[in-house]
């Protein structure tokens, strides 16, 4: 159905409210990243097996929603059943059925399968009451785990493509853009660009036609807030597009996502499709006389074709080679047109924004950040997944109640976020509030959201060799500074780690950093620097145990550690000889094992498999 | 070495004749033969009407592409880095050991082709590696066998 006029919409959405309320159950199954790989797809057959074949009086197959990533994907795959809201974790096909007897049939909960507080052992029903969900506020993971998301449907019953109406009809491009403004957004790509700044300067230039592009390479490893909207809320993309495309003067548009994510390239291309079918893509939308077209260009796997320049050479089927900043990509972008390029979060935020008015948004964050970021919360932290919350919480907030601590209680290090362009913060700095200034001000930054938490087992000196090696392999080579000068400071780094490094070392690579920073090109290589400017400014004492004392106080860097059996603890299982790949490790059944030194590697498989503690690392 | 590329006429005409499909036709390329027939580059270069030259560029400047033939299970290790802080590596190292190949190359029978990524987006899942397309979550040191088992 065709939607030519803004209150066939409101009737639509009142008919769809209605059959959505006839369901007094709802079956929401997690279907994001983390939950599909853990087995999600088979809940789902299994649902509909048995939904099949038990025929339960008033419930519909249509309440049964394959959602977005709902956030708490550490205790995934989830099944949540609405309107109550009770949260089952960890499902496996084999308590499907005692799911639909106990929460379709009757109102009963399945106990074992709930969340259990992990400071009192309490089950706790609801995910609202979970503190994990307790501490956030979701503006662009608003519908992400609540809407089915293949249905262009349930995104409209959540008010969906209002916004756009609102726009079209209400609206005159240049008062979208002063509401945008208004609002305080920042681009949340990573560099925080005023967003409506760029899109006043994209709708006053003159050359034609204009084009508006979404960035969903996401290229920062540790980080998939990007890929669980794309995948979960793909029409909140389209829409945030739409309205850009409109106040800029756009007709054509690009949403660029990394081949890596084959569901989101799926998700948006269908959401394409819908919402062409519904009259908000296309000709005349919403028979305003505005037209556009949105197509999905596939990324092809370089972290540097999330760079602008790069990326619109990409979109062009070309080699994605950054070129030099005093051009500018929104004056002379795609093809060479002007060009409005944001990140997803960023075009999601949009329609919320007009909906509620830029006043509302600038009133949550901090003055100078406005608004929430969602952030993957991933690593040595207990509860992993993804979050959102107002600019400004305090990284403790953050850490220890969303995240919960510390994975086995180890002690806290670290914590990195802004992925290879970012920085590490220590301990001292968890009472910061988190928002663009801030962390650029503590020498990290913001980025696009990955956020990743570090304990005491996690070396900085092989982070920050880690992030070097990934620079190097993805610098475009175009400019010296960044393909020579990150190759020399990996290789720096890299001696250091294995033992060979001199104290001078650290002042050589602070001063080539420096020209490398000050050289190079694309931001690629101005902030290459960064991860290892970052943990030699709050962790130098590791560096220095590396040199002076050849010693890794995190027991990570291979070739300063070695692999030992305590012949006191050892009993003989042989679990570690079976493990061992290198065949490093001798003994007989029920006697004490040795490690041959000469012949291991440090793979660490051995100490993986001991159940008794007898591998002692050192 | 000849490939048969019969599909090529049909994945040329998914998308428009002109020279910024070449991306697009070189990803459905890959997909179909798992790697890029060099015959199919001259076909892809002349229909498109982009030098030869270019098309090697693009293909070799992408990871996405590879121009050698890929075994039948793809292994593909994370390494971004929530996997990396969580042992990606080792599990990387007793795949090389296990199958006799380093990051990137393929088994001499052309049954298993092991490959590193740089974050798939489940990293709440970490480390995680996919096998053809399935992923698994949470791997283990010690459970590596399993990933060239399947199942
Ligand atoms: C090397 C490099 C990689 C980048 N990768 C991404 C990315 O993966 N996703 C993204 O949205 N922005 C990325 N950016 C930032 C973009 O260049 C651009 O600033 C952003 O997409 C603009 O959108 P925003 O204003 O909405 O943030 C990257 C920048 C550089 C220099
Ligand atoms: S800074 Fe690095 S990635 Fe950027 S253009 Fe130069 S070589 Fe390429
Ligand atoms: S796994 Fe542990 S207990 Fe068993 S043989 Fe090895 S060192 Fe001894
Ligand atoms: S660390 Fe690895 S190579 Fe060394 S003994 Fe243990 S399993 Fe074998
Ligand atoms: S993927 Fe299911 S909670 Fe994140
Ligand atoms: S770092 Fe491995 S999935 Fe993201």
């Amino acid at each position: 159905m065709r939607i030519d006029k803004p209150a066939q919409l409101t009737k639509l959405r009142k008919e769809l409210v209605a059959v959505e309320k006839k369901h007094t159950k709802k079956i929401m199954i997690c279907c994001g990243p983390g939950c599909l790989a853990n087995g999600a797809a088979k809940i789902v057959e299994e649902f509909r097996k048995v939904l099949k074949k038990k025929h339960i009086r008033g419930f519909k197959i249509e309440a049964l929603k394959e959602t977005g990533c709902h956030g708490f994907c550490e205790r995934g795959p989830l099944v949540i059943i609405e309107p109550r809201g009770t949260f089952y974790t960890k499902v496996k096909p084999k308590d499907v059925e005692e799911i639909i007897n106990e929460s379709i049939r009757k109102d009963e909960t399945v106990e074992r399968l709930l969340y259990d507080d992990p400071s009192n052992g309490h089950k706790i029903e609801r995910y609202n009451d979970i503190p994990f969900y307790s501490h956030q506020q979701r503006i662009a993971l608003r519908n992400l785990g609540h809407i089915d998301q293949y249905k262009i449907e349930d995104y409209i019953v959540a008010d969906g493509y209002n916004a756009l109406v609102k726009a079209l009809t209400k609206m005159k491009p240049d008062e979208i853009i002063a509401e945008v403004t208004t609002s305080g957004l920042r681009g949340r790509g990573g560099a925080g660009f005023s967003t409506g700044r760029k899109w006043a300067t994209c709708a006053k230039a003159e050359d034609t036609p204009h084009y508006v592009i979404c960035n969903g390479d996401e290229g920062d490893p540790g980080a998939f807030m990007d890929r669980s909207i794309m995948e979960g809320d793909p029409h909140s993309v389209l829409e945030g597009m739409i309205i850009a495309a409109y106040a800029v003067g756009a007709h054509e548009g690009y949403i660029y996502v990394r081949e890596e994510y084959p569901l989101a390239i799926e998700n948006l291309k269908l959401a394409i499709h819908q919402a062409t079918e519904y009259g908000f893509l296309g000709e005349n939308i919403l028979g305003s006389g505005f037209s556009l077209t949105l197509n999905v260009s596939r990324g092809g796997g370089a972290f540097v074709c999330g760079e602008s320049s790069a990326l619109m050479k990409s979109v062009a089927g070309e080699v994605g080679e950054p070129r030099a900043k005093y051009v500018r990509s929104v004056l002379k972008g795609f093809h060479d047109k002007p060009t409005v390029l944001n990140n997803v979060e960023t075009y999601a935020n949009i329609p919320v924004i007009i909906d509620k008015g830029g006043e509302w948004f600038a009133g949550i964050g901090t003055p100078g950040s406005s608004g929430t970021k969602a952030f993957s919360l991933v690593g040595k932290v207990r509860n992993t997944g993804l979050i959102e919350v107002p600019m400004g919480t305090k990284l403790r907030e953050i850490i220890y109640d969303i995240g919960g601590g510390i994975l086995d209680n180890r002690p806290f290090k670290a914590v990195q976020t802004g992925g290879p362009s970012g920085g590490c913060l220590p301990e001292e700095k968890l009472d910061l509030p988190v928002d663009f200034d801030t962390l650029t001000e503590a020498y990290s930054m913001m980025g696009s959201g990955g956020m990743i938490v570090m304990d005491d087992h996690t070396c900085v000196v092989d982070l920050a060799k880690y992030f070097l090696a990934f620079l190097v392999e993805e610098s475009c080579g175009k400019c010296v500074p960044c393909r020579e000068g990150l190759f020399q400071l990996h290789a720096m780094v890299k001696k250091i780690s294995e033992g060979q490094g001199i104290e001078e070392d650290i002042e050589k690579m602070e001063k080539l950093s420096d020209v490398i920073i000050k050289s190079s090109l694309c931001g690629l290589g101005k902030s290459g620097p960064n991860p290892f400017l970052s943990t030699v400014r709050y962790f130098r004492d590791e560096y220095l145990a590396h040199i002076r004392d050849k010693k890794c106080p995190a027991k990570v860097c291979r070739e300063l550690i070695r692999f030992d059996i305590i012949a006191d603890k050892c009993d003989g299982c042989t679990a570690c000889l079976s493990a061992c790949a290198f065949d490093a490790i001798t003994g007989k059944k029920n006697e004490v094992h040795v490690i041959d030194q000469d012949k291991c590697t440090k793979c660490g498989a051995c100490e993986a498999v001991c159940t008794r503690n007898a591998i002692e690392v050192s | 070495m000849n490939h048969d590329i019969g599909k090529l006429p049909e994945i040329l005409e998914r998308y428009p004749q002109e020279p910024q499909s070449l991306i697009a036709v070189l990803q459905d390329i890959q997909k179909e033969y798992n790697f890029l027939p060099c015959d199919a580059l001259k076909h892809t270069a002349d229909y498109l009407d982009v030098p030869l030259s270019k098309v090697f560029s693009v293909s070799t400047f992408y990871n996405a592409f590879s121009l050698n033939p890929k075994g039948d299970r793809v292994i593909r290790v994370c390494m971004g880095t929530t996997c990396h802080i969580r042992g990606a590596a080792q599990i990387l190292e007793q795949l090389e050991k296990k199958l006799n190949i380093r990051a990137g190359e393929t088994t001499p029978d052309l049954k298993y082709t092991l490959e590193v990524v740089n974050c798939v987006g489940a990293c709440a899942m970490a480390p995680v590696v996919i096998v053809n397309d399935k992923y698994y979550g949470s791997v283990k040191v010690s459970g590596t066998k399993k990933l060239l088992k399947g199942g």
